[in-house]
């Protein structure tokens, strides 16, 4: 098993913020790897280092055997990019689009049409490719900004956050296709600070926040690090200040952590069940209206609010 | 080289897929073009839209025509056109246009008219010399405009002359010779054809600048010569600060970031969209100038001459528009200092009034647009003027785009534009 990227010691420091703060890992051949980290941890830095837009500070990184800092032309023919903003012309037709960006990576002639045919087909925007891309939806604009970043069938593709902003439906058919695209062997580099997102695709992942990797594994050696602890998540009504309610259960006993996060309050302890009638009391005696109550199996979500007391989402 | 005209070409379809841009770039200067032609009575022939052109004349001619010459640029006609003062001295006229006092300086030699038509004697005894003496007409450089419309009467005038003098004398020399007339009436004749001549020079109207005559001559300075490329030129640096604004747009959008990051080096990348803006500029002048060619019927010269200034003027417009970019930090800050040059450059260079009715220092500030080079180079064209006529203006654009490329290339770099 080979390794297709190769980080080591990274860092980047802009505008006196150190954004990324000496990261290492690497990337299998043929895995799904995820970034997990809330807004402003450092995944858009990474990617932007990883994928040449950025000179790293210090540190390097090889994909493909090739320094992303001293061979950066090499390093830009074996990967793919699709950045979190639409980097596409709405002037321009679905088609054009995919023809500028084939012609950019090299392609040319029938290999470009067959292509742009493939990507047109693969992001199921056959039937508009020669409609402008201003009168697509957001979610059809949102794979057309992936389909622009496959066209030369690259070896590892960066995503970034690929799914921010759009509707449910359009988010499933993209996790579908990065699914799909690995199952064709393309290695994927996502980032996304949805922690269901991360489970569903990834094989190994990676939780950073302020610039650090924190967590690095499986999803099955993440979540044992935070044992056989649950969640508990109470959710208050739109007048309820959760930070009294997260100090007053952080008294019941069992209780490990107590987490606020917009109108929520979240429980960490290996036993919910007996937790639970003891943080409603609490909530009644101090007038809190409780909406609903969730109990969730050790996740991600808790994996991070364990390693950083915060919410991914915070 | 392949992917400069792979940006460039997709620069110029966003180009004119944007309305509002082909607002500005093609729908504006083509209006103001037809409302400055309406103020200025090109379509109504009420006036030129130029007044007041000062001329000088020395009469040196004790024959008949020099005297009508004199008549015509005092005519009514040419009243509204003309500021004429006759003089005697032709060095006090050259020296007049040296000091850029008037646009042009006529002298009508002395022996015009005996070399128009002989004498008599002459004529019958076949000594005549044929030659003809030719009216000098001393423009001015820096009105080129006015010089032209000086040029263009006299020349209309001289070969309408040249025109009668041979059909005449052909048939005089037949009568004379076959004892139809005598000396005396030949001495007689000479004197008549000149006054007729003259008369028929007014009758004809030949100078006439409100496109109300059918002779061709009377066309060869249009108003509208100078209103249509005017405007033309005003726009394009619209275009070509729109083309600076686009770059940086492009690298807040996202897409200059994903041109990056593709195997495309950051120099193709400023280039083709350096290439992108000209070919944009190019193409609007172009179609700007054969639309006006066809709607206003605008003759606007030599088309090899045309094109080749086109490209010159464009090249250094999108020198001007990336000197901006370099230094801007926003696109909005592009936009801004592009549409302030825009109307800078427009009335300094002269877009919206001619640039010999300003002083000399005024004349002088203008060589810093492409707008003056540009409009001088396309009134010498339309005027009649042929490529080795704007070597000047050619050179002037060609030098102006080259120091504003090296200069911009220089404060990109140092500014590191184009990175992200």
């Amino acid at each position: 098993m080979s390794f297709i990227l190769e980080v080591r010691d990274l860092v980047k420091d802009y505008d006196g913020v150190h954004a990324v703060k000496g990261i290492s890992f690497d990337i299998t051949e043929g895995e799904i790897f995820s970034l997990l980290g809330p807004n402003g941890a450092g995944k858009t830095t990474t990617i932007s280092v990883l994928s040449t837009l950025y000179k790293a500070t210090s540190g390097d990184a090889l994909i493909g055997g090739f320094s992303v800092k001293q061979q950066p032309q090499e390093v830009r023919k074996l990967i793919g990019v699709v950045p979190q903003e639409l980097a596409i012309y709405d002037e321009l037709t679905g088609r054009e689009n995919l023809s500028f960006w084939g012609q950019m990576y090299d392609l040319a002639g029938n290999t470009l049409k067959k292509r742009i045919d493939e990507v047109l087909e693969q992001t199921g925007l056959t039937e508009k490719a020669n409609q402008r891309v201003k009168t697509y939806s957001g979610g059809m604009k949102r794979r057309l900004n992936i389909g622009a970043g496959l066209l030369h069938k690259p070896k590892l593709l960066f995503m970034d956050e690929p799914t921010v902003g759009i509707d449910p439906q359009s988010r499933r058919a993209i996790l579908d296709s990065v699914k799909e695209l690995n199952r064709q062997g393309m290695t994927v580099l996502y980032t996304t600070h949805y922690m269901e997102e991360a489970q569903e695709l990834s094989d190994r992942v990676g939780i950073i926040d302020h610039g650090e990797l924190i967590a690095l594994g499986t999803q099955e050696e993440l979540t044992r690090q935070v044992g056989e602890t649950e969640s508990l998540v109470l959710h208050l009504g739109d007048t309820d200040v959760p930070e009294t309610l997260a100090a007053a259960v952080r008294d019941i006993p069992g209780v490990l952590q107590a987490n606020i996060s917009d109108q929520s309050v979240t429980i960490i302890s290996p036993a919910v069940e007996a937790v639970l009638p003891l943080a409603v009391v609490k909530a009644n005696t101090l007038g809190y209206k409780i909406r609903t109550v969730d109990i969730q199996e050790p996740n991600l979500e808790a994996v991070f609010l364990k390693l950083t007391g915060r919410a991914l989402r915070d | 080289m392949r992917k400069l005209w792979i940006i460039g070409w997709k620069d110029l379809r966003l180009a004119f897929r944007d309305r509002s841009a082909l607002i500005f770039m093609l729908l504006a200067p083509f209006l103001l073009t037809l409302g400055l032609g309406l103020i200025s009575g090109r379509f109504s022939g009420s006036s030129s839209g130029f007044n007041s052109i000062p001329v000088v004349i020395v009469n040196q001619d004790e024959g008949q025509i020099g005297k009508e010459l004199v008549k015509l640029f005092q005519s009514d006609n040419l009243a509204d056109l003309l500021y004429v003062v006759v003089i005697d001295k032709a060095a006090t006229a050259q020296a007049h246009v040296d000091n850029d006092k008037v646009a042009a300086a006529v002298v009508i030699p002395a022996g015009f008219t005996e070399s128009i038509i002989p004498d008599a004697n002459a004529m019958l005894t076949g000594q005549a010399s044929g030659k003809i003496e030719q009216i000098l007409v001393y423009s001015n450089p820096n009105r080129p405009t006015s010089a032209g419309v000086i040029q263009s009467i006299v020349k209309s005038f001289t070969q309408e002359v040249e025109k009668m003098r041979i059909a005449e004398q052909v048939a005089f020399s037949q009568m004379f010779v076959n004892g139809i007339l005598t000396q005396n009436d030949m001495a007689l004749i000479q004197q008549l054809v000149a006054k007729t001549q003259s008369e028929n020079q007014k009758t004809k109207n030949l100078i006439v600048l409100n496109n109300q005559t059918t002779t061709a001559e009377a066309k060869d300075f249009d108003v509208l010569a100078y209103m249509a490329p005017g405007m033309a030129l005003m726009f394009l640096m619209f275009t070509t600060s729109n083309g600076g604004r686009a770059l940086l747009s492009e690298k807040n959008q996202g897409t200059l970031p994903r041109l990056l990051v593709s195997p495309t080096r950051s120099y193709q990348v400023l280039g083709g969209k350096v290439f992108g803006t000209f070919l944009t500029g190019t193409a609007q002048m172009l179609i700007l100038i054969v639309s006006s060619g066809f709607l206003f019927n605008l003759r606007w010269g030599n088309p090899l001459a045309v094109l080749l200034l086109v490209i010159v003027a464009v090249f250094a417009a999108v020198g001007w528009g990336l000197l901006i970019t370099a230094f801007a930090k926003t696109p909005g800050q592009v936009g801004t200092a592009g549409s302030a040059l825009m109307l800078l450059f427009g009335i300094l260079g002269g877009s919206f009034f001619s640039l010999s009715n300003f002083p000399t220092w005024f004349q002088m500030v203008s060589k810093i647009t492409p707008n003056a080079w540009g409009l001088d180079g396309f009134t010498r064209l339309a005027s009649g003027g042929t490529l080795a006529d704007i070597v000047t203006p050619l050179c002037a654009l060609l030098i102006m785009g080259v120091v504003l490329f090296a200069i911009s290339i220089v404060v990109f770099n140092r500014r590191n534009v184009m990175r992200v």
